[in-house]
């Protein structure tokens, strides 16, 4: 090797070089041709699968009547600035109930994986909530607290339906998220805590300081999810009388022309929100995002 | 996702819009309101003559719960209550007997759905308009209602002497219905009126003080008024802004529209028409009116 390596170039070891190059140039080219072939049956499949499927819903009997019902232009353009301006309520209302969750989530996760004997009944009460809360359909919780806190007729309780609809919504999410919670609390090695119990912290700093944070971090895309599910949920607030929250200003004009456009018109604004969410819980979620 | 792929997409999403488009270009002009042809009622609407949905049977549609003073007992098959008295006049009119007649529930929100229905057709106090007319047929009308104030005794909106006066107050209504209309156009409340889903829930709202007044139809507010909210008194009656006149509902372009407005119209000319209103609704007409 050392002669070949001192002396004038070897024809040998030139040819092998180009021989080398050649291939990988062959070997790139076969790459590209394959790839550009990968892309051309996926645009063919996609356009054959597509544009079956919608041939197959345009050209169905009813699809005039369908299309006048659910996607009439005019309605539209009509309803859509009344819609957009009701969906900034939306916003508030959604961003309002997502901090109280967040709070309300994470206190019933503390309570619930209280050890010590005398928070038994937290512990109790905490459980009862997660479940119960989580088991009845938000549709009814929305009933019961919108309309049944106000019957009881004390003073001092609120009668507001946009107020009575945020606590219905905090009391349902609260729970999902108490349990979103808990499993990140859960998925943190006890060898953290006693760590942190070892070098002097108390049992407050260990949680504070040393398992909250990676709990929190770990559960990041889970409690995003519940988020979206909140967003589109705020809708649901509309049956309490809610004046002018953006999907009862579309269900006043689909009934009223009995036209259902305007729900689609609310539908595209919900999805503005949501559709962003999910790109950053793709982000968040992604192998390649930097630790 | 590739680029190029997204590109493919996103001109796919295009085309598919546009061929959406195409279809609503032969839009055929619809007529509007409640319409009239010449029908004989003795020669064109007999039993085999009409293309019923159940041969033999005319099949009639309402929302359950069915509320008096339209209905008595939420059983529309009694004959008792004003809409299910016109409904088996109608039916005799065209020649079917009180067994012939077969009852089906409709909710309000799923009457203006595009595509066949399962009835003949629908009496739930449904507003004739020239816009919903564009995805239903309707009758001649079979009543006119008033619009009513009603509100809680105890209320500043209980002393009004004027609809100016009751701008002031929280006002509940029920969607789809032409109250709300009224509403927006007669009252033009200072604050937005809570919207409803259902007349129960304008109701509940009513009997906690979270509203303090509703706008109903008279013959609605009368039945609210002598047994549902017993604390709420009817203010006043003032005429709504298109009218509110109360049509048979059936698919649109249905071969039985003529024969039900001949049916209705026959006995309005009878004075038969007028001696149901007087039976069930006669109350309604005591009403101050509020201008």
């Amino acid at each position: 090797m050392a002669e070949r390596g001192s002396g004038r170039p070897d024809p040998g070891v030139a040819a092998d070089a180009q021989w080398a190059r050649d291939r990988r140039a062959e070997r790139e080219a076969a790459r590209r041709h394959r790839a550009r072939r990968g892309q051309a049956v996926a645009a063919l499949s996609t356009v054959l699968v597509l544009g079956t499927l919608t041939a197959l819903i345009v050209t169905s009997p009813g699809w005039d009547d369908v299309q006048e019902a659910f996607f009439n232009p005019d309605d539209f353009v009509d309803i859509f600035p009344d819609v957009l301006s009701a969906f900034w309520l939306d916003i508030r209302i959604f961003m309002v109930v997502e901090v109280v969750v967040l709070v309300l989530g994470l206190m019933v996760a503390i309570a619930r994986m209280a050890k010590a004997p005398a928070l038994f009944p937290v512990r109790i009460l905490a459980v009862v909530y997660t479940d119960v809360f989580r088991g009845v359909p938000t549709i009814l919780l929305i009933f019961l607290v919108g309309f049944g806190i106000p019957a009881l007729d004390l003073s001092g309780l609120p009668t507001e339906p946009i107020i009575l609809g945020g606590i219905a919504l905090a009391l349902s999410y609260g729970a999902y998220v108490a349990e979103v919670y808990r499993a990140g609390l859960r998925s943190i090695h006890p060898g953290q805590r006693e760590a942190a119990l070892s070098v002097g912290l108390t049992e407050g700093q260990a949680l504070r300081h040393v398992v909250l944070p990676q709990a929190v971090r770990r559960v990041g895309p889970p409690l995003l999810n519940d988020f979206i599910a909140l967003q589109k949920d705020v809708a649901l607030i509309s049956i309490l009388g809610v004046a002018g929250e953006a999907f009862r200003v579309a269900q006043i004009e689909a009934q009223t022309n009995f036209n259902y456009t305007p729900l689609l018109a609310a539908a595209l604004l919900y999805l503005c929100i949501t559709i962003p969410l999910a790109r950053v819980l793709d982000w968040w979620d992604s192998p390649e995002r930097a630790r | 996702m590739s680029k190029s792929r997204l590109l493919v997409l996103l001109m796919l999403s295009l085309s598919l819009a546009f061929a959406a488009g195409c279809g609503d270009d032969e839009d055929e002009s619809s007529d509007s309101g409640a319409e009239t042809q010449n029908v004989s009622l003795e020669e064109d609407c007999t039993p085999d003559q009409l293309d019923t949905f159940e041969a033999d049977t005319l099949t009639i549609a309402t929302d359950d719960p069915a509320f008096p003073p339209y209905f008595e007992d939420n059983d529309p098959t009694n004959g008792e209550g004003f809409e299910s008295a016109v409904a088996y006049a109608v039916a005799a009119e065209l020649g079917f007997e009180e067994d012939q007649v077969e009852w089906v529930v409709e909710p309000f929100n799923r009457s203006y759905a595009p595509g066949p229905k399962e009835y003949d057709f629908d009496v739930n106090q449904i507003s004739i308009t020239q816009k919903r007319a564009e995805a239903v047929d309707f009758s001649s009308p079979y009543y006119e209602a008033k619009q009513a104030v009603v509100a809680l005794k105890d209320s500043s909106a209980a002393d009004a002497a004027s609809l100016a006066e009751v701008a002031d107050a929280e006002i509940g209504v029920q969607i789809g219905t032409t109250s709300l209309d009224a509403v927006e156009a007669n009252i033009q409340p200072e604050t937005d009126a809570q919207v409803f889903d259902t007349s129960n829930d304008v109701v509940s709202a009513l009997k906690n003080g979270q509203v303090e007044a509703v706008i109903v139809d008279v013959p609605t507010a009368f039945f609210l008024t002598a047994v549902q909210v017993p604390e709420a008194e009817i203010v006043g009656q003032f005429a709504g802004p298109e009218g509110d006149e109360f049509g048979a509902l059936l698919e649109k372009d249905s071969s039985l529209t003529p024969c039900v407005s001949a049916a209705i119209d026959s006995l309005r000319e009878s004075g038969e028409l007028a001696e149901i209103e007087e039976e069930w609704l006669s109350a309604a007409q005591d009403a101050p009116i509020l201008e």
